[in-house]
């Protein structure tokens, strides 16, 4: 099949739904002939336009609404936030306004928007433009949260995202976006809420979300080598939550290893954590169950620090040998 | 009034921004420095001439494009590479970066990474004086991308109804990446807006060293009297492009080249020669002394140490 980079499944997912429907339409900064802080929009304006790839003021609230009220009344916009870390200065409008609109309504309006946002550190930009902040959002009702981690994922789940009704922060990572895979070129959906085991292995599951699917992956294979047998599971969406994915690879295994960018504390692995606990797998559980997380730190600008701040293949390596072993 | 040992001061610093800026591109492009960098070049006297209308214990608020502002705060440039180089001896630990440099004790309290995320600090900074009734003020810099943040009609508004000790400069280097002002904006200058908060608002050539210092002094002796904030706009450029990743697509290049034209830097020293206030060769040693320092910094920044992996954790909390 086809191959195309991360950026470029998105890309063609947004040019394939702006040709399928008039009322999408991408609203952000620099998104225009700039293409992009990484690219991604790169030569939409050319083809659709600047009424329908909308270039803003820096103005991360006014963004937010824009969005919120274009979708209210009948458009599907597609904003974007340059950085996650600037999502902050939208949150007003994302979670008092968009978020609560249609049960506040009695359901009787719709919000459906995406916002397109890169999260995480790599790229030695510090602690204003590493951020990963997906759990403040997965926190708040009435959004979902959507967090790709290969080129094929990316393009079915920006189009299943657009297609929905409700307001989606869809968070995509920074040294992701030149990742290549195989990408089929007609349209197609992948369901919100359906998680898929990107690998079979019998001695532990790893649940790992974004970039930490990537490097889960490698470790696993590294880790065949010693005759350790690692399923990485991807949740692709973290609200919704497909919960039963996850339950039958931890009752098939025993173990479990969460990874994810994002700092542990208030990170989504606890959620995992109790969610599995708190299932049929408990009693399956043959270990504690282990979270590999983010520091509790800013991400730092040294380049050491900084790649020492968030779980690299070595440490997935380690800490899931150990679980395999019975060391924990 | 400036006297002679004064302006060539000034000329020395710009050439000190320029001849640093120069150096840290080329470091960046032999991968010594990583992550990105915004250069100032082309616009040095905004940040020269608005800093030498202060005293030296006033403060400044900097941004993302911030070098000039901090070497004219008078940082210690060795410091200043190290950071950028992000060893252990840097003005932040290795920990912020070009983008985050602060110099706390020289008053330069940081860069900052978000677009305006100074504006809303310089109002408790100002406030925070008042209350401790130090006469010192508060200058907060900012691009024009940052006034169509809803942090500046906050912050400037509270600024100007309890007339705090602020002046704010907005560097209007006609792009906020690749959006124009005229794209930006639905006003003229940006210094019109001023006249919502009910404080002066000024536009002057932010080339010329002299008219920044002009209306920077004037804010300031306003500031200091107790009479409030002003807003000043420096119309200027960015020679290069918005960071390490632009192709600038949204400008031509003869607009580039027309506004290298207006350099700054050679315009000043012009003046100065046009004055008497020294020769040809004298600004040209002026400038060879600006680039020896800089080597010298590299040189104290490359034989300096990492950050140690067990210091990872330090310093979140107090
Ligand atoms: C809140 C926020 N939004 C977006 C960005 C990304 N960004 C960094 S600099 C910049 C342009 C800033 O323009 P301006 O304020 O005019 O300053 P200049 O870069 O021209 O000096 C943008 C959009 C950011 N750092 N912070
Ligand atoms: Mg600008």
């Amino acid at each position: 099949m086809r191959e195309l980079s991360y950026a470029e499944a998105i890309r063609e997912a947004l040019r394939q739904e702006m040709q399928r429907d008039e009322r999408v339409f991408i609203i952000g900064e620099d998104v225009g002939v700039y293409g992009g802080a990484f690219g991604v929009t790169l030569g939409l304006v050319e083809e659709f336009g600047e009424e329908r790839v909308i270039d803003t003021p820096i103005s991360e609230l006014g963004i937010a609404g824009a969005i919120t009220g274009a979708a209210l009344t009948g458009m599907r916009p597609v904003g974007e936030i340059m950085f996650m870390d600037f999502i902050t200065l939208a949150s007003e409008q994302l979670v008092n306004q968009a978020a609560k609109i249609r049960f506040m309504f009695g359901g009787k309006a719709k919000v459906p928007f995406v916002l397109r946002t890169p999260a995480g550190s790599g790229t030695g930009a510090a602690a204003q433009h590493s951020q990963s902040l997906e759990n403040w959002f997965v926190h708040i009702p009435g959004l979902k949260v959507v967090m790709p981690s290969t080129p094929y994922d990316v393009k079915g789940l920006l189009l299943a995202s657009i297609r929905d009704d409700n307001p989606i922060i869809f968070i995509e990572h920074k040294l992701l976006y030149k990742v290549k895979g195989a990408v089929p070129e007609e349209p197609y959906t992948i369901p919100l809420g359906t998680a898929e085991v990107k690998r079979e292995g019998r001695d532990l599951t790893i649940v790992a979300t974004s970039i930490m699917v990537k490097r889960s992956l490698e470790a696993a294979e590294q880790l065949a080598h010693e005759d350790i047998e690692v399923e990485v599971v991807d949740p692709r969406t973290l609200k919704p939550l497909d919960e039963e994915t996850i339950i039958r690879s931890v009752m098939k295994t025993g173990r479990v290893l969460i990874v994810h960018e994002a700092c542990k504390t208030g990170g989504y692995g606890g959620e995992l954590a109790a969610i599995i606990a708190g299932s049929e797998a408990f009693d399956y559980l043959d270990a504690p169950i282990v979270r590999l997380a983010g520091r509790d730190i800013p991400i730092p600008y040294n380049r050491d620090l900084e790649y020492h701040a968030v779980p690299q293949v070595e440490n997935i390596v380690e800490a899931a040998r150990q679980l395999a072993r019975g060391e924990v | 009034m400036l006297n002679s040992r004064q302006k060539r001061e000034l000329l020395r610093q710009m050439y000190t921004i320029r001849a640093f800026e120069e150096k840290a591109e080329q470091l960046y492009t032999l991968g010594k420095i990583h992550g990105t960098m915004h250069l100032s070049i082309g616009m040095e006297a905004s940040a020269v001439g608005a800093i030498a209308a202060l005293r030296p214990d006033d403060l400044i608020l900097s941004t993302h494009r911030g070098h000039g502002h901090c070497i004219a705060k008078g940082a210690d440039l060795k410091l200043m590479m190290a950071e950028f180089m992000g060893k252990e001896t840097g003005y932040c630990r290795g920990r912020g970066g070009s983008m985050h440099i602060a110099d706390v004790e020289g008053g330069n309290l940081g860069a900052n990474g978000v677009v305006g995320g100074g504006i809303p600090i310089a109002v408790g900074v100002g406030l925070s004086l008042k209350m401790q009734k130090r006469d010192q003020i508060i200058l907060c810099f900012f691009g024009d991308g940052a006034a169509n943040l809803g942090p500046f009609h906050e912050a400037l508004n509270m600024a100007a109804i309890w007339k705090l000790p602020v002046v704010y400069v907005c560097e209007n280097n006609q792009y906020a990446m690749s959006f124009s002002v005229k794209k930006a904006f639905a006003i003229e200058r940006i210094s019109d807006r001023a006249a919502a908060y009910g404080m002066p608002g000024v536009t002057v050539d932010g080339n010329d060293l002299m008219a920044v210092y002009q209306a920077v002094s004037q804010a300031v002796k306003r500031a200091r009297a107790g009479e409030g904030p002003t807003l000043i706009e420096n119309v200027t450029y960015r020679w290069r492009g918005h960071s390490k990743s632009d192709a600038n697509r949204y400008r031509t290049r003869e607009e580039i080249e027309a506004w290298k034209q207006k350099c700054p830097i050679k315009r000043f020293r012009t003046q100065l020669i046009e004055e008497g206030v020294l020769t040809e060769e004298e600004a040209d040693q002026i400038e060879q002394e600006a680039y020896a320092t800089i080597d010298a910094a590299v040189a104290f920044a490359e034989a300096s140490p990492e950050p140690t992996l067990e210091t990872i954790e330090e310093g979140v909390y107090v």
